[in-house]
């Protein structure tokens, strides 16, 4: 598209690209809005389903559908409200820092093979990486809240997810093993074919190991029974405690969107990301090896097949919140350093030796037929790609979208 | 001279020392039930003193009965522990009728036991699903306030409210039970039994919840008596009280041939009456785990008394006899009085001087001296640990203040 804007309209080459760019941010962080939208309504539907109750059900119609809507629009109107002893700077500055922080990690995140914002050579670094600057937000705002209440939560925090990462950087290097390489798009192609392709059916270690990348998940996204930072019961509301409007749904948006994005991420390293249950593509020949190549409804399939999997993520993640009570500090702290990384450590170990003796499974050759095909795709385009201008992948994403939107 | 930092070594520790963090949680905080405030000396996250301040919801209760005739005031006992107003009705009432040495029905008898035991229920319900609050839960505590809501529609139709109720009064009830009442309530019952095997399931045996409440805030059964404790507090350290069964003899006649275990610990293991899951390994005798299973054993109690009691009153030939005169004369005299309430026991005190209305009324709550003993469980706690304790305890407010 920007060749096109170039070409034919005859823009300068820094301006159409800058207004792809753009574009395409804008596309990204409207769609995780709009969809942290809807989770946030999925959430508090599922919550009265599972307490016996109805939930929203007047605003829009049927099921309630625009009530988080209606949400926004009174957290817009409400007052902004700024304790007094708060460190101003700091205090406006926290809500965005988390925001950007959750949302950033989207650029680098594949939704199918070549739909992605940047595709990176060490995509699965930066989304950790990026996401893990969630914390500074946090942190941020419980130092400049000014409210003791807010300093616990945010302490509480900053002990919490830094312990965390260690278990889930162990956890991610598994699949990154697996495939032999830290590009998120090359780890989904490895999975294609049967479900017996994907990573949490390799071994029995990758089995274990994805339900230890769940509960740290879990806890590095602060969503119970790891919500510690907001611990309702204990510390009011945490580090959002003095926060109101606008900027506490700032920070809500960031909580579902990092909910979104480590759902999304568990399916790439381990679900076989957009690769669905059965190569339906493959098996009648739709697919002729050159991704360039695949139709639109390919990448769309994919698509769905990721956000289905990451939403099913997500549908868990409320499912544990109503269900159970939530752990003591000291308790998680105890269940990251005595639990997760020992399990996390011994399931590398297994999984490196696996690789050494079983490279080809028990079976040798049994579910991967399907898999040649694609792979012979994606060296063709990993070629491609590496030899053109990295943004070419943002230009796949922008055409992409333009097929969308016609 | 002023000492600089190099010169004296203790500056410099000082200097590096943390300080302790004043925290307020309360009047206002989500899990404080109600207007408590708890100040916090912090360290951190552990807490090394905490101290409750109480006066928030404060009305003169008892200066008003003094202003008042003995059934004026009923509607002031309502408003104590507002959880369980008829078991306060029924404590006022039994005070004055035992100093009037009055007796009421068999028939009334038999009623007073049947709704005391299903506001037992309704009571140990909301202080589950608040329990359940305090550690992090939310979905308990609707599953509660479900039932309980049931328990309060038989109400309604009894007496016409849901709270504050004032149906039990001095010398027998303001009114029979509407025809179909029992069968109503029978159905009831029989919906509600399987579904505690939930709150088992959710609660009682969840490993977190375990987890939580396990070895925390552990009251030895000596420390417990010192502090006045009583109810499921003081049963939960294993001290086996209950004065339906060990009380004054107007109070226990109420039970008369009525079969039930006192919900407590006794040579390692509870009554053996229902089904229930077993005490887990961690869980020490007098800790919060214990209070809590001890409240759940009470409401399969008090199920079997409710059972009990529709088929004495059904049984019952007669009238069930009107309430005194609201203005009835008090003879000369004081008298005291301690019932089983659902948080422990509630005793009422009046001083009379010949008139309708009494020359001093007092009432002793369980809950003020239940609360007393937080300071001493929540010694060296941490923060997240202070909810479990105190909510373990389950106090009211409207009772600690009156």
């Amino acid at each position: 598209m920007a060749e096109f804007l170039i070409e034919t309209i005859g823009l300068p080459t820094w301006f159409a690209w800058t207004a792809i760019a753009g574009l395409s941010a804008f596309l990204i962080l409207n769609v995780i809005a709009g969809g942290a939208l809807v989770f946030i309504w999925a959430e508090r539907k599922i919550a009265a389903r599972i307490q016996d109750r109805l939930g929203p059900t007047r605003t829009g119609g049927r099921f309630g559908w625009l009530q988080s809507l209606a949400d926004g629009i009174k957290l817009l109107a409400k007052e902004d409200l700024m304790p007094d002893g708060a460190d101003a700077l700091l205090f406006r500055l926290a809500p965005y820092v988390s925001f950007c922080a959750s949302f950033c990690a989207f650029i680098a995140l594949p939704f199918a093979f070549d739909t992605v914002g940047q595709r990176l050579n060490v995509g699965v670094f930066f989304v950790v990486a990026v996401l893990g600057l969630e914390v500074f937000g946090v942190i941020l705002a419980g130092y400049a809240s000014a409210s003791k209440w807010s300093l616990f939560g945010a302490m509480r925090e900053a002990a919490q997810v830094v312990s965390y990462e260690v278990p889930l950087g162990m956890c991610v290097v598994v699949p990154v093993m697996l495939a032999g390489s830290m590009d998120l798009v090359t780890i989904g192609e490895k999975q294609a074919g049967w479900a017996m392709n994907w990573f949490i059916f390799h071994d029995p270690f990758t089995f274990i190991i994805f339900w230890v990348y769940c509960t740290c998940a879990i806890a590095s996204v602060n969503r119970a029974p790891f919500d510690l930072a907001e611990a309702e019961s204990e510390l009011v509301a945490g580090f959002h405690t003095e926060y109101s409007g606008l900027r506490w749904s700032f920070f809500f948006m960031a909580e579902y969107g990092s909910m979104f994005l480590v759902s999304a991420l568990a399916a790439i390293l381990f679900l076989g990301g957009w690769n669905g249950p059965v190569p339906v593509s493959e098996l009648l020949g739709f697919s002729d090896g050159v991704a360039a190549n695949a139709p639109f409804a390919l990448r769309f399939i994919g698509c769905m097949n990721l956000f289905l999997k990451a939403t099913a993520g997500v549908l868990l993640m409320m499912w544990i919140r109503w269900t159970l009570p939530r752990l003591r500090i000291d308790q998680v702290m105890t269940t990251c350093l005595k639990y997760c990384t020992p399990i996390a450590a011994a399931m590398f170990l297994g999984v490196m030796l696996w690789q050494l003796f079983l490279p080809g499974g028990l079976v040798p050759g049994s579910f991967r037929a399907a898999a040649g095909v694609r792979e012979g795709w994606l060296e063709q385009s990993y070629r491609k790609e590496s030899a053109e201008d990295e943004s070419l992948s943002l230009k796949n994403l922008s055409r992409h979208i333009s097929e969308v939107s016609r | 001279m002023v000492q600089t930092l190099d010169e004296d070594q203790r500056i410099i520790e000082f200097d590096v020392r943390t300080d302790e963090m004043l925290v307020n949680m309360g009047p206002q905080h989500p899990s404080t039930h109600g207007v408590l405030r708890l100040v916090l000396r912090t360290d951190g996250e552990i807490v090394s003193e905490l101290e409750p301040h109480i006066g928030y919801l404060h009305r003169c209760a008892e200066k008003i009965g003094e202003n008042l005739t003995a059934r004026q005031w009923i509607p002031y006992t309502d408003r104590m522990d507002y959880l369980a107003a008829m078991n306060m009705n029924l404590g006022w009432s039994l005070a004055v009728e035992k100093l009037l040495r009055y007796q009421v029905s068999e028939k009334a008898r038999h009623l007073r036991v049947l709704i005391v035991e299903l506001n037992r229920i309704a009571s140990h319900l909301v202080g589950m699903g608040a329990y359940g609050l305090d550690l992090g839960t939310f979905s308990p505590f609707l599953y509660a306030f479900r039932e309980r809501e049931k328990i309060l529609d038989l109400y309604e139709e009894v007496c016409g409210a849901r709270l504050t109720y004032s149906y039990i009064t001095v010398g027998g009830m303001t009114a029979d039970l509407p025809p179909g009442w029992l069968q109503r309530c029978e159905a009831f019952l029989d919906q509600f039994e399987p579904i505690i095997q939930e709150y088992h399931t959710l609660l009682t045996t969840n490993a977190i919840f375990v987890k939580r409440t396990a070895t925390i805030g552990v009251l030895s059964p000596e420390m417990a008596i010192d502090y006045g404790c009583t109810g499921p507090v003081l049963r939960g350290s294993g001290v086996d009280i209950d004065l339906r069964r060990d009380g004054e003899s107007i109070y226990t006649a109420m039970y008369d041939g009525y079969a039930f275990e006192v919900a407590v610990m006794k040579n390692g293991h509870y009554p053996r009456d229902h089904e229930y899951p077993a005490v887990p390994k961690d869980a020490v005798l007098g800790d919060c785990w214990h209070r809590f299973f001890v409240r759940m054993l009470e409401v399969v109690q008090s199920m079997d008394l409710v059972r009990q009691s529709i088929d004495r009153y059904s049984q019952c030939k007669g009238a069930l006899g009107e309430p005194l005169k609201l203005a009835e004369k008090l003879p000369a005299g004081d008298t005291y009085l301690e019932t089983e309430c659902p948080k422990g026991q509630m005793g009422f005190y009046l001083v009379t001087d010949g008139t309708p209305i009494p020359w001093r009324v007092r009432a002793r709550s369980s809950s003020f001296s239940n609360l007393a003993v937080s300071p001493e469980l929540c010694r060296g706690c941490l923060i997240a640990d202070v909810p479990a304790v105190v909510g373990s305890l389950d106090v009211v407010m409207g009772e600690i203040d009156r």
